[in-house]
């Protein structure tokens, strides 16, 4: 079941949005519009849906609607058309009462500027969605705490906002938005205020604190790289439209039009892309301890290779064999693999990012493994395959 | 030759009668009432030897502004004593905080409804507007009309005078709240009376404070007018030097009220900067 489901969702700033809406619907372009009563189409008939513990990311350069989009799932902003579903209840169609009690309970926010509040203390800004829920003093400042302790800013309770960093002000806002324990978190350009570094570490974060917590996350940004590392999946928005939708692997390996080229075209992939993305099945193995030198040496000649990996009866890899040992091997009439299996075998995890795999495989002549963490061998990666993984987008761009 | 002329004056001089004969009754207990509780305050001023006043007073200030301008408060006030102006200061005091408190009473609540409802603002801002330009002295008639001559015509003048300032920066500071701060409150589901309580209204607070400030300032001011109409006081003192050309008598009464003006500026202005103080400070 979704969690967020958005149908044919309109935003039109101006004085006539039905008026602008009609218009928009009978065929004429924005532009055209914005000329002939200058009304300003935000969000253009967007759908999406949002699973329960989903990272959804939204992206899209400035202006492009996302802010807007963002502040219409909560209705800080009133959307002119279209429905806004979460967790089964209609959004858009709410009483002012009920909105309330949807802000307090299901869904709470983090600001691109922070908007901490300057005359509270660190604890009660983090206690804030709590106090307005009508929580005790004790029992939300408790909660409040947790959170607190979650971003790493134990034993700052009584400061006062000014007194702390830009990165700190915004774990107070994230812990003010954790602290209400609600479903859905949305972030708005979170952390687009912080320089680099920070940001890394708040991301860094953010990904550890969604795998303990497992809340659903719509996420804005206009910074690829933040939305590939954070997103399960990702919206990418263009005046008020949704372009595509897809998992990163998708966006970045197909993209839909021009634009969403474009966009990734500079996107540093050997980031992005996995172990499991560029390894190759492992047709020819030998198992160990079942099979002899002989066989290993047969099937390295059959395929024209240098080295064969050995898994056990489970497939567990056991090691590896090079031709020249198989060979000696044999000629010495050895019987088993025991003495010439190499156990010292480089392996990588498949959701190792390509640009950790170079320096593994810099300078040797055997394959990486590629292991389960059970230890499975589920395919191999050579420099060859690695280096046309990434030309062969490069080819598709020229 | 086109004639043409607006009788505004003999329009507005019936209205006066009509309005003055209705609701005259209700005016005149509502204005003893007033009445009653300036001279209570006034009167609590004056009982006490005036030593005790200043010691108290002293004391005060030095909790809420520090001892530099608790010392000048007290140096202000013997001199008014030593120049034998001091039954009329106290009763100035009496009259300049009575219609400070009067219009932040009505002055404040009227800034927040203006600063939620563009159409409360739009109706406001030309009352405002006529209330502030209008030559402070044309309002002393209909308030003696209403009132009778006396302390409470006095009190109402200086509403009419002082109470604009509150509005509008009550008013400012709270649209001046950034837009995120409130955004904020309500993604998490706050209720407008939530929001502006725990999030418009304190951080409206220095502005406010600036519009308390103004409203005593003028108050004060009023008060010298409105020794006119039987406000009594400093502004009697100014009132009657200037009748008789007394230049001295004239100085001493004005310098009375400068003293009072500098005490109370200062005051407010250190109140509301230890406000700010406290926030960005850890406690």
């Amino acid at each position: 079941m979704n969690i967020i489901e958005v149908q044919g969702l309109y935003k039109i700033f101006g004085k006539q949005p039905d008026k602008a809406l009609e218009l928009l619907k009978k065929g004429y372009t924005k532009n055209q519009i914005m000329e002939k009563i200058g009304h300003t189409i935000a969000v253009d008939n967007v759908s999406f849906t949002v699973q329960p513990g989903e990272s959804f990311v939204v992206m899209g350069l400035s202006g492009s609607g996302k802010s807007t989009l963002i502040r219409c799932l909560n209705r800080l902003i009133e959307p002119t058309s279209g429905s806004i579903v979460v967790d089964g209840k209609d959004v858009s169609s709410m009483s002012l009462n009920d909105l309330q009690v949807f802000r307090r309970e299901k869904i709470s926010m983090v600001f691109q500027s922070f908007a901490v509040f300057p005359h509270k203390t660190v604890l009660e800004n983090a206690a804030y969605g709590l106090k307005i829920r009508g929580l005790s003093a004790t029992e939300r400042g408790q909660k409040a705490k947790n959170a607190l302790d979650l971003v790493g800013l134990k034993g700052w309770e009584e400061s006062y906002p000014a007194q702390l960093s830009g990165g700190m002000q915004q774990r107070v806002g994230l812990a003010r938005a954790l602290a209400t324990e609600s479903e859905i978190l949305l972030m708005d350009e979170a952390f687009s205020a912080l320089d680099p570094l920070i940001r890394k570490e708040m991301q860094d974060e953010l990904l550890d604190l969604q795998n303990k917590m497992n809340r659903t996350i719509v996420f804005i940004t206009h910074d690829l790289d933040e939305a590939l590392k954070l997103g399960d999946r990702i919206a990418l928005m263009k005046d008020g439209s949704i372009v595509q939708v897809g998992t990163p692997e998708e966006i970045l390996m197909s993209p839909a039009t021009n634009y969403v080229e474009k966009f990734v075209e500079n996107v540093d992939r050997s980031r992005v892309l996995t172990a499991e993305m560029v390894m190759k099945k492992p047709n020819v193995v030998v198992r160990f301890p079942k099979d002899g030198p002989r066989v290993a040496l047969h099937s390295m000649e059959e395929h024209g290779i240098s080295s064969v990996f050995a898994v056990d009866k489970e497939r567990r890899l056991q090691g590896i064999v090079m031709a020249e040992d198989a060979l000696e091997a044999v000629e010495s009439k050895q019987k088993d693999l025991e003495t010439i299996l190499r156990r010292d075998v480089h392996t990588v995890l498949p959701d190792t990012p390509l640009k950790d795999l170079f320096a593994l495989l810099t300078g040797k002549s055997t394959p990486l493994a590629v292991v389960s963490e059970e230890r499975k061998l589920l395919g191999i990666i050579v420099r060859g395959s690695v280096m046309a993984k990434l030309a062969e987008r490069g080819t598709v761009n020229d | 030759m086109i004639e043409f002329f607006i009788p505004l004056a003999d329009w507005i001089n019936v209205i006066f009668e009509v309005v003055n004969y209705h609701i005259s009754p209700a005016m005149r207990s509502f204005s003893s009432f007033l009445e009653i509780l300036i001279k209570q305050f006034e009167m609590t001023l004056l009982w006490p030897p005036e030593s005790v006043i200043i010691i108290i007073v002293g004391l005060i200030i030095w909790r809420l502004a520090g001892i530099r301008l608790a010392i000048f408060a007290v140096l202000g006030l013997l001199t008014t004593f030593g120049m034998g102006i001091w039954k009329e200061t106290m009763s100035t005091i009496a009259l300049a905080v009575s219609g400070t408190i009067m219009s932040l009473i009505f002055g404040v609540p009227l800034g927040i409804i203006a600063s939620q409802s563009d159409r409360a603002e739009k109706i406001l801002r030309p009352i405002l507007d006529f209330m502030q330009t209008l030559p402070s002295f044309v309002y002393l008639i209909p308030a003696v009309m209403f009132f009778g001559m006396g302390k409470v015509a006095a009190l109402a003048a200086t509403m009419i005078f002082a109470m604009p300032p509150a509005v509008r920066l009550t008013n400012l500071g709270i649209r001046e709240v950034s837009r995120e701060m409130v955004e904020a409150a309500r993604a998490f589901g706050s209720s407008r009376g939530q929001t502006l309580i725990d999030v418009q209204l304190p951080l409206a607070l220095p502005t406010i404070m600036a519009g308390v400030n103004q409203c005593i300032m003028m108050s004060l001011a009023m008060t010298v007018i409105a020794s006119m109409i039987g406000a009594g006081g400093l502004g009697l003192v100014v009132l009657r030097s200037m009748q008789t050309l007394d230049i001295g008598m004239g100085t001493v009464g004005g310098l009375g009220i400068v003293i009072l003006a500098v005490i109370l500026d200062r005051l407010t202005e250190n109140i509301a900067k230890n406000q700010e103080v406290r926030k960005s400070l850890n406690n």
